[in-house]
């Protein structure tokens, strides 16, 4: 049986927590200044380049490292491969504050942001990103609705708010247990939900760019992308889980869980060698290989993204000596997800040749700043919940 | 054809569209598409008679009343550099000249919306902001919007533009067709002050006839005396454009892109619908996991009850 419980012996604000936390508000001081003054003076968007870094690395990149929840419940609950119950939680808590600076960041880059729920009301049934959209709205319901046990669990156990929101504290109780009697039954529903609404739109998020047939470069630019991303993504679930476990141990002071990492990583190599045997073959099929024998920024980034990205780790953790430290499981891991980050960027920016380009998009550094505070304030409310709520194991089962 | 009968259809045309029934004649396209209805409307342009007066941006610009232009139209020179139409000029008219053709005299090319017939950007947008109009325009509503610019990403003829610097309210912003106009039988802006008469404006299946004509009648017959290409550009392009161009050189040439017969949106729409026909696939992949999740979990118990 798992066991969860907030972690008490690290405080809050450290150091390095203290930087995170200027990034942040760096971050938000920015996005907050876009809002403002509108999108021009902030980033290098412009009429050739619709798309930039909100939208390949906020929005793509990270609905396909929240990947690491669908992909655990799956093998956890599913799958029923009890050894995995205790990294469940924390990959749930990724994937729920990953969605939720997915929609944030989309706030940003939206030219009529306080239309977003439009879709709701007006439906555009041929549109891809219609039903990305969706599909990303329910998704992040049924995330919520996975985290009530975990908060419920807290309140029983007995809470005591900060002073100022002390009055907040019997209402939240009532709240949240009633939401629990709602979720805590409909959890294998929801759980099932969670993999099919995941599926669904991981993939239509490759199909997005498939309406550009003139300007993604052909490296990239195939009728098979919506199936690569779903499969880049279910690559990236794993390790991405493992990136964030190895990172969180050690800023918590934990005895890292190698024995359950390990056997996680397993199941790498084939997910992966899957999705390398799709990408590779993809690319001879539609004999857009000749594009790599030239030199060019294009075939570069793929050579790196799937050298890097996906041949190498493929190999690593083939190898058992990968899965015999922490470190190891890590640089392996971080491989692949560098790799579907980098995916995502060349699939939306790197590969985009508008007819008529007068130059090539690269962001802004206030671009850049924004998506770094994004990411920090998702490192900075992982720590809050790890701090508060039972989200990690305190000792690995079975293990020592 | 001489003037006369181009003028007649350039007044009469509109007025004759308004008449359009709902029950027209429908054409397929080319890329296999929705239908398109042959009383729909179109422009054919003659880029060998255009001079680059830039009347046409002056009369759009006065019509949509859009800003005034940071060089007053009057000053050619502009058209030197090629530029795109953008959030403040729906229409641009640029020249491209080479030692390479036949004339090495400069061609001008006008540019605007296209109003495609099987629009990718309509297929694209999220909420339906962008509407087809079976009459021809492609339609945008800013209330609608919710400002994502994928009809940007999805437009082959990178047309849509946006207000990157309102903040609040920002549009996206491309050639309208002049609906305040066209809608009353009257001719578009530009089409209606084109002095060299480059511009045609008519039903899109009548001037189709006409294009394929002038270019069967050879330079004898044309006015400036061009051998055109036998090429409308637009007639199949991305599964046929309202806009229609005549050419004596290559359209890639005089910034027009070389693009597949059919729409982007095909192959998308293809795989959105297949997908989720019935949410048939969906609700298969719901049950297959469902079943699994209770296959472990006998199994589970049954292994637990070994152990014990």
């Amino acid at each position: 049986m798992s066991h969860f419980a907030p972690i008490k012996t690290v405080k809050y604000f450290t150091p390095g927590t203290l930087v995170v936390v200027a990034f942040a508000l760096l971050g938000w001081s920015l996005g907050l200044y876009r809002m403002v003054v509108g999108l021009q003076s902030v980033t290098n968007l412009d009429n050739q380049y619709p798309w930039g870094i909100w939208i390949a690395i906020d929005v793509a990149t990270g609905v396909a490292l929240a990947a690491g929840g669908f992909t655990t419940a799956a093998l956890a609950h599913i799958f029923h491969k009890g050894k995995f119950h205790s990294i469940t939680r924390a990959a749930l808590l990724t994937a729920m504050l990953g969605y939720t600076f997915v929609a944030i960041g989309l706030l940003f880059d939206l030219g009529r942001w306080y239309n977003v729920w439009h879709p709701l009301i007006y439906w555009q049934g041929n549109s891809v990103l219609f039903e990305v959209g969706i599909c990303v709205m329910a998704y992040l319901t049924v995330l919520y609705l996975e985290f009530v046990p975990i908060v419920a669990e807290r309140f029983e156990q007995g809470v005591q708010f900060w002073k100022p929101f002390r009055f907040l504290e019997a209402p939240a109780k009532g709240l949240v247990a009633g939401l629990n009697k709602i979720a805590s039954p409909a959890m294998s529903l929801l759980i099932i939900a969670g993999v099919v609404l995941s599926c669904m739109h991981q993939s239509s998020l490759g199909a997005l760019m498939v309406i550009a047939p003139t300007k993604v470069h052909p490296l990239w630019y195939s009728p098979i992308l919506p199936m690569l991303f779903l499969m880049s993504a279910i690559a990236g679930g794993f390790p991405m889980v493992i990136v964030e476990a190895v990172i969180a141990h050690r800023s918590f002071k934990r005895p890292q869980h190698l024995k359950t990492l390990a056997a996680l990583s397993r199941y790498i190599p084939v997910i992966l060698g899957l999705y390398m045997i799709a990408k590779i073959g993809d690319v001879l099929i539609r004999d857009a290989w000749v594009y790599l024998l030239t030199p060019s920024t294009e075939s570069i980034m793929w050579f790196i993204e799937v050298g890097l990205g996906v041949v190498t780790p493929f190999v690593l953790f083939l190898l058992p000596w990968t899965r015999r430290t922490a470190g190891r499981l890590f640089l392996g891991a971080a491989l692949v997800v560098g790799g579907v980050m980098l995916n995502r960027i060349d699939v939306f920016l790197v590969s985009y040749n508008p007819p008529y380009a007068t130059w090539s998009y690269f962001p802004t550094l206030l671009e850049v700043a924004v998506t770094v505070g994004l990411i920090s304030t998702i490192m900075l409310l992982y720590r809050f919940a790890a701090l508060t709520l039972p989200i990690v194991e305190a000792d690995e089962g079975g293990a020592s | 054809m001489d003037d006369s009968r181009r003028n007649f259809l350039k007044t009469v045309g509109g007025g004759a569209l308004l008449l359009a029934g709902t029950d027209a004649m429908a054409s397929p396209t080319h890329g296999g598409g929705p239908p398109v209805n042959d009383d729909a409307w179109g422009c054919l342009v003659e880029t060998s008679l255009c001079v680059g007066c830039r009347k046409c941006e002056a009369a759009c610009n006065e019509n949509n009343a859009l800003p005034a232009p940071e060089t007053p139209f009057e000053d050619r020179s502009v058209c030197e550099t090629p530029r795109r139409p953008d959030d403040s000029a729906f229409t641009v008219v640029n020249k491209y000249q080479s030692e390479g053709w036949n004339d090495p005299a400069p061609v001008f090319n006008k540019f605007q919306c296209m109003h495609c017939n099987d629009p990718a950007c309509v297929s694209a947008c999220i909420v339906g902001a962008l509407t087809k109009d079976p009459r021809g325009p492609v339609s945008y509503d800013a209330d609608k919007c919710i400002g994502c610019r994928y009809c940007m990403v999805a437009c082959p003829f990178q047309v849509p533009a946006y207000e990157y610097d309102n903040a609040l309210t920002p549009r996206v912003m491309k050639c309208t067709y002049c609906l305040d106009r066209t809608s009353k039988g009257q001719l578009p802006a530009c089409a209606k002050i084109c002095p060299e008469e480059a511009i045609t404006f008519g039903r899109r299946s009548d001037l189709l006839e006409i294009a394929h004509m002038r270019i069967e009648e050879g330079p004898e017959v044309h006015r400036k005396r061009a051998t055109l290409l036998n090429h409308v550009y637009g007639e199949h392009e991305v599964g046929g454009t309202s806009w229609l161009y005549l050419s004596r050189v290559p359209f890639t040439e005089i910034g027009l892109p070389e693009l597949p017969e059919e729409a982007p949106s095909r192959l998308t729409e293809k795989i959105q619908h297949g997908i989720f026909k019935f949410g048939f696939l969906p609700a298969a992949l719901f049950g297959v996991l469902g079943a699994t999740m209770a296959l472990f979990r006998v199994k589970k118990r049954v292994d637990e009850e070994v152990d014990e």
